[in-house]
């Protein structure tokens, strides 16, 4: 089998899980598995790298102190025209979305994006991805070619122990240009509010279940009523109808409060992955398929607006007795 | 600014149930209701904003039959100026790269100073498109766009695009591009009666792939990275327990349970 090649995510001096993720996932395929590092005086990631991989290919140029996908894809299609790899694994993350399907036209090779299960045949990956918000899994045929390229959801592969020690071999940049048409500029740091969710104690979570704004009286008494405090799915902050701060998911918060209801919100894994490690998770949704009731402890079926002031109303009976 | 937006028609299953057909390989889409991708509708007002700001034009583009005129119509109503629907059997089955490579051969001959286009479709949340896309046509991209302001020289944009934990990467391109819209970069309206009228007498030009150049072995099934070989339900580990009764009995077995564990 040829090497597989896994690609190093970073940002802001951190080593993303999802690295490390992909590196012990690749180790389960056969092969031997290449970590590519691009970065600038990131001596200590490449080491790390070297814990799970047989090889770490580290270019080190001030080029790749932030990412740039425009750079990235220069180099990474560099390194493997020179290197031949059968299988190139990326994070199905904000950086490697914005570059593999690039890097797949560039050099014509097949890719299946945010796959959440993998196997082989032979040289060729048997990918599972997810349809319809998490609600289907589809099981995808590869085109026959010489090298796929795949990307892989956050927290499909577990990290184990450092097993290996690959050689770190600093290589030259092969970008011997200036990227001048895309150039990073900044991070701007997500604005903070007046509730800090991931310190609340308990959350209650509202969906686009809830249709409109004027319908959120009824989850904010039940919050007040439970001494909770309310979070959001993504569709209820772009709505507008809840602050940003309020986001729970990938690209909001990660919470992990002692119970989270989850009111309306059907779990796209953008959502659950911001809330899975909750202590008590209950859900109501009328869909009985709705994938939050498979990570829920307790769930009830049925529509929110019968359900929400009823449950307001008995936890007040509750609290007064 | 000439701008062009790809649309994408898409079934409404975020709070339906969702069946495997037949097939296998889709889903029974007779009880869904159908709309414009999410993201395609953030991409559309973030064109018509422009347009209203700066000039130009705004073209609206779609792969699909004749039932995607709604949803074309309808950017049409809020503000596109014309429209192109790509329409052939031989795009059944596409997946993001071949509907790329349709779109592409579309827009490659058009002036442009922008292409938009979602970030990701609700259904097969490929993300593929925009990215692949700028690739085919040779131009800067950036996915994930939750900001975005051009720069007074017109050739360039400053943008802004969502990371993980709401963080913003912002990076100045040049234009033309692509550029991937994210949900939540603007506040997309609602088409007025007077638009809605005027849109239903525009013209929506129809091309197949011959009409783009393209060989029927580059689009489609033929022409994708990968072929969806079947369907299955997401195996469950542990499901929740799901309390049983009417909304009163369901109610107070919950504020019992909550009650025990010590939340009450």
């Amino acid at each position: 089998m040829k090497d597989i090649f896994v690609l190093m995510e970073h940002r802001r001096g951190e080593l993303r899980d999802i690295s490390l993720e992909m590196l012990c996932g690749a180790s389960q395929l056969g092969g031997n598995v290449v970590a590519v590092l691009l970065g600038s005086g990131v001596d200590s990631f490449a080491e790390k790298a070297a814990g799970y991989a047989d090889k770490v290919l580290y270019v080190d140029d001030p080029m790749f102190e932030n990412y740039n996908s425009e750079a990235y894809q220069k180099a990474l299609s560099a390194l493997i025209k020179e290197h031949q790899p059968g299988l190139v694994l990326i994070g199905n993350t904000a950086q490697g979305v914005d570059m593999a399907p690039a890097l797949a036209v560039e050099l014509g090779a097949p890719l299946v994006t945010d796959i959440i299960a993998l196997e082989m045949e032979g040289d060729k990956p048997k990918p599972t991805r997810q349809f319809y918000g998490g609600k289907l899994n589809a099981h995808m045929t590869l085109k026959d070619a010489g090298m796929y390229i795949l990307t892989v959801r956050e927290a499909t592969f577990q990290v184990g122990e450092p097993t290996k020690s690959g050689e770190i071999v600093k290589v030259e940049n092969p970008v011997k240009e200036e990227i001048t048409y895309r150039k990073f500029v900044e991070y701007v740091e997500p604005e903070v509010g007046e509730v800090d969710i991931t310190q609340s104690t308990m959350l209650v979570g509202v969906g686009r279940g809830i249709r409109e704004d004027k319908n959120l009286p009824i989850v904010e008494e039940l919050a007040k009523v439970l001494g909770a405090d309310l979070a959001a799915s993504r569709a209820v902050v772009d709505a507008g109808w809840l602050p940003p701060d309020r986001q729970v998911g990938i690209s909001g918060k990660t919470v992990k409060p002692k119970l989270y209801l989850a009111v309306g919100i059907s779990g796209a894994f953008q959502h659950v992955t911001g809330m899975k490690g909750s202590e008590l998770i209950v859900a109501i949704n009328k869909d009985p398929d709705a994938p939050i009731f498979s990570i829920a402890d307790y769930g009830i079926v049925d529509d929110l607006f019968k359900v929400v002031p009823k449950l307001t109303e008995k936890i007040k009976e509750l609290k007064g007795a | 600014m000439n701008m062009i937006v790809c649309v994408k028609r898409v079934p409404d299953t975020a709070e339906s149930e969702v069946h495997i057909d037949a097939s296998g390989r889709d889903i029974d889409k007779s009880r869904l209701s159908f709309g414009i991708n999410e993201c395609d509708n953030y991409a559309v007002e973030e064109a018509i904003q422009i347009k209203e700001k700066l000039g130009g034009k705004v073209t609206v583009i779609s792969l699909g039959g004749k039932e995607n005129d709604e949803v074309i119509r309808m950017a049409l109503a809020k503000g596109g100026d014309d429209a192109i629907r790509l329409d052939d059997p031989a795009f059944a089955g596409s997946d993001g790269f071949a509907v790329a490579k349709a779109l592409a051969a579309a827009i490659k001959d058009l002036e442009y100073d922008i292409v938009f286009t979602g970030a990701l479709a609700d259904d097969d949340g490929y993300a593929v498109v925009p990215v692949a896309l700028a690739e085919l046509l040779g131009v800067p991209h950036a996915t994930y766009v939750k900001d975005l302001e051009i720069l007074e020289d017109g050739k360039r944009a400053r943008v802004g695009r969502e990371l993980e934990g709401g963080l913003m990467e912002y990076l100045e391109i040049e234009l033309p591009c692509v550029l991937g819209i994210q949900t939540g970069i603007n506040e997309p309206r609602y088409a007025s009666f007077k638009g809605i009228k005027q849109a239903a007498k525009k013209e929506i030009v129809v091309k197949s792939a011959a009409d783009l150049g393209l060989d029927p072995s580059e689009v489609g099934e033929a022409g994708s990275w990968a072929i969806l070989e079947k369907f299955s339900v997401p195996e469950v580990g542990e499901m929740a327990e799901i309390l049983q009764g009417d909304p009163e009995e369901t109610a107070a077995k919950l504020a019992q349970i909550l009650k025990e564990k010590g939340l009450i």
